[in-house]
């Protein structure tokens, strides 16, 4: 497992060298072929993107009459924002800032506890540590849709759904983050330092915040990026707890306007406030996604190890 | 004297060990163990209207095992997984090899485009494509005739969402194992005069055959849970994609649709272990793999 780890380390060096030397392909035929099939996979990945682009730009007349791949009409893409934030009594706003909260609380309070316990897992000892981390491992593998309806029965006679607790506090739980920040720690957090630190006279907390964090902190990163990101994007759970349009996320918010616009029932069409909706709530992620790409990759690679 | 020294830190650790992993503890217990043994606890009951909840023994389980819907419902995900997931797994060891093999400002610039339908929430990524296979919407009914959402063809558009969503995210798997491969590898087959696609069908795929078979499980885990997708597009034509539609799509409109608690628990608690027993020996199998290597 650490040979792993130190190889991937070297993995980013081991690209900048390579494009250095300036290894090329091998016959210009060859790389001509390349960019050729690499150039349409793009084409395919990014199709949808300009297709939500140029359909944002147009109202509802437009986006049924018109060529969908180029725009055509009147700009309204500033119409459509506008409707956009006042439809339904500006519900759209709430629905962007419940998932700004479900995302930040779940993912800073996720990270936290998977930093103290995978510290805990890797680096202090305690009786039941073993048993406890080999339970842990035991239930990594347990689908998280099979246990979203139990749940929300459990929820529901505690009297938590329909409340904003119902998406926090399961999202809370992070086994994967826990297994990960542990097996992190284990290699980066050095024990001549906690043991200085304890004989310096700090306490475990203490030990903890000022040194395993610091030493930690690319995989919090890393943790932290994808257990909001999961949130953000999480659709499941919430369709499940929330019956309540105002605490709806994002995501339950655009599907259930899609379900009344395609079904008919929601008197005026609304399909051009679903696409420029769409488009609002997928900006910040992409923005996120390509100022942390460093975090993403990192996480996958480790992610991949699982 | 360290003896007597070291002894109290021992206990100072233990008790600072155990309040550290406390609340996740907790977590672990209410929402994930409590959880389980609840659903566990409900399939094995049946709510009647004379007796209220009864015992049932296996009841649930025999009649979701009955139950055409159901089974076909799990039939559809089986040969959705079949055909998606090697297509998908291709089009990503295809994409992974030739960045890994090309060195250029548009294979970088690539990578990236691959990636980005990843960080897309599904919901939205399901929505973009309802309205690309829409007629009236989407640029495909200038160019072919072909229904995208009829019952015969909405599981071939189903596939290719989440193909689009996901192909990016394994090829960065991919790449990432590539990349690990010494290097001294490839330039030894090529003094043995391989050609760049030999060496990226001969060698450098069977090096990275552990990685694939890691990608294909967890592909093969989601596809048995698949959900958010086919709901999505149910409004877009509820006679094809039905209430039953997946296992996790009945079991939702078992509960909410109908309240039949019971047996949609017993519904997710099948899903659940075929998952989680498929997820452990699949994943003892290449742990074994690779230990051999």
């Amino acid at each position: 497992m650490s040979d792993t780890v130190t190889e991937r380390s070297t993995v980013s060096e081991a690209v900048s060298e390579r494009a250095a030397t300036g290894r090329t392909g091998r016959t210009t035929g060859g790389r001509i072929a390349s960019h050729a099939v690499m150039a349409l996979m793009a084409a395919y990945f990014l199709l949808p993107f300009w297709w939500l682009l140029v359909a944002s730009t147009k109202d509802n007349d437009g986006l049924f009459g018109s060529a969908p791949l180029w725009f055509s009409g009147d700009f309204k893409l500033f119409d459509n924002l506008s409707t956009l934030f006042s439809h339904d009594g500006g519900v759209y706003l709430r629905w962007l800032r419940n998932s700004a909260l479900y995302s930040v609380v779940s993912g800073v309070g996720a990270t936290a506890l998977a930093a103290l316990a995978g510290y805990a897992f890797a680096k202090l000892r305690f009786p039941g540590r073993n048993l406890l981390f080999a339970a842990l491992l035991g239930l990594i593998m347990v689908p998280a849709t099979a246990l979203v309806l139990p749940t929300y029965l459990l929820m529901s006679e505690a009297g938590l759904t329909d409340t904003v607790w119902a998406v926090i506090l399961p999202s809370l739980l992070n086994p994967f983050g826990v297994y990960l920040l542990r097996v992190y720690a284990h290699d980066s957090v050095p024990d001549e330092m906690l043991e200085a630190a304890r004989i310096d006279g700090a306490g475990e907390l203490r030990v903890f915040r000022s040194v395993a964090l610091p030493a930690m902190r690319p995989a919090l990163v890393t943790v932290l990026l994808f257990t909001m990101v999961a949130t953000w994007n999480n659709f499941f759970l919430p369709l499940v707890m929330l019956s309540d349009n105002d605490l709806f996320p994002l995501t339950v918010g655009l599907r259930t306007w899609y379900q009344s616009a395609t079904l008919g029932n929601a008197g005026p069409a609304l399909f051009n406030v679903i696409v420029v909706g769409a488009l609002v709530a997928i900006v910040p992620l992409i923005v996120a996604f390509l100022l942390l790409q460093r975090y993403w990759r990192g996480g996958l690679t480790i992610g991949a190890l699982k | 004297m360290s003896v007597v020294a070291r002894r109290p830190r021992v206990g100072r650790q233990a008790v600072a060990g155990w309040l550290f992993v406390a609340p996740f503890t907790v977590l672990l217990v209410f929402f994930l163990l409590l959880p389980m043994l609840y659903a566990a606890k409900l399939s094995l009951y049946r709510s009647t209207l004379v007796e209220g909840e009864v015992f049932a023994w296996l009841d649930n389980y025999r009649q979701a095992l009955d139950d055409p819907e159901f089974r076909r419902g799990v039939l559809r995900v089986v040969v959705f997984g079949l055909v998606q997931t090697p297509v998908m797994i291709g089009i990503a060891l295809v994409a992974a090899l030739l960045v890994d093999e090309v060195t250029s400002r548009f294979s970088r610039l690539f990578r990236l485009a691959a990636f980005v339908p990843y960080a897309v929430p599904v919901v939205i990524g399901t929505l973009m494509w309802g309205f690309l296979y829409s007629p009236n919407t989407g640029p495909l009914s200038s160019v072919t005739d072909v229904d995208f959402l009829s019952s015969g063809t909405v599981l071939y558009s189903l596939g290719n969402i989440v193909t689009w969503q996901w192909a990016g995210y394994n090829m960065i798997v991919l790449y990432a194992a590539l990349q690990g491969v010494p290097r001294e590898v490839y330039e030894s087959a090529r003094i043995d005069g391989a050609g760049a696609v030999q060496t990226a069908l001969r060698i450098k795929t069977p090096m990275i055959s552990a990685a694939i078979v890691l990608v294909t499980i967890f592909t093969i885990i989601g596809t048995l849970q698949f959900f958010t997708e086919p709901l999505i597009l149910q409004p877009l034509n509820p006679g094809a994609v039905t209430n039953s539609y997946t296992p996790n799509v009945y079991a939702y409109h078992q509960a909410f649709s109908y309240q039949q608690y019971n047996y949609s628990a017993a519904i997710s608690f099948l899903l659940g272990a075929v998952v989680f027993v498929g997820s452990y020996i699949f994943l003892f199998a290449t742990r074994r793999r690779s230990a051999l290597r």
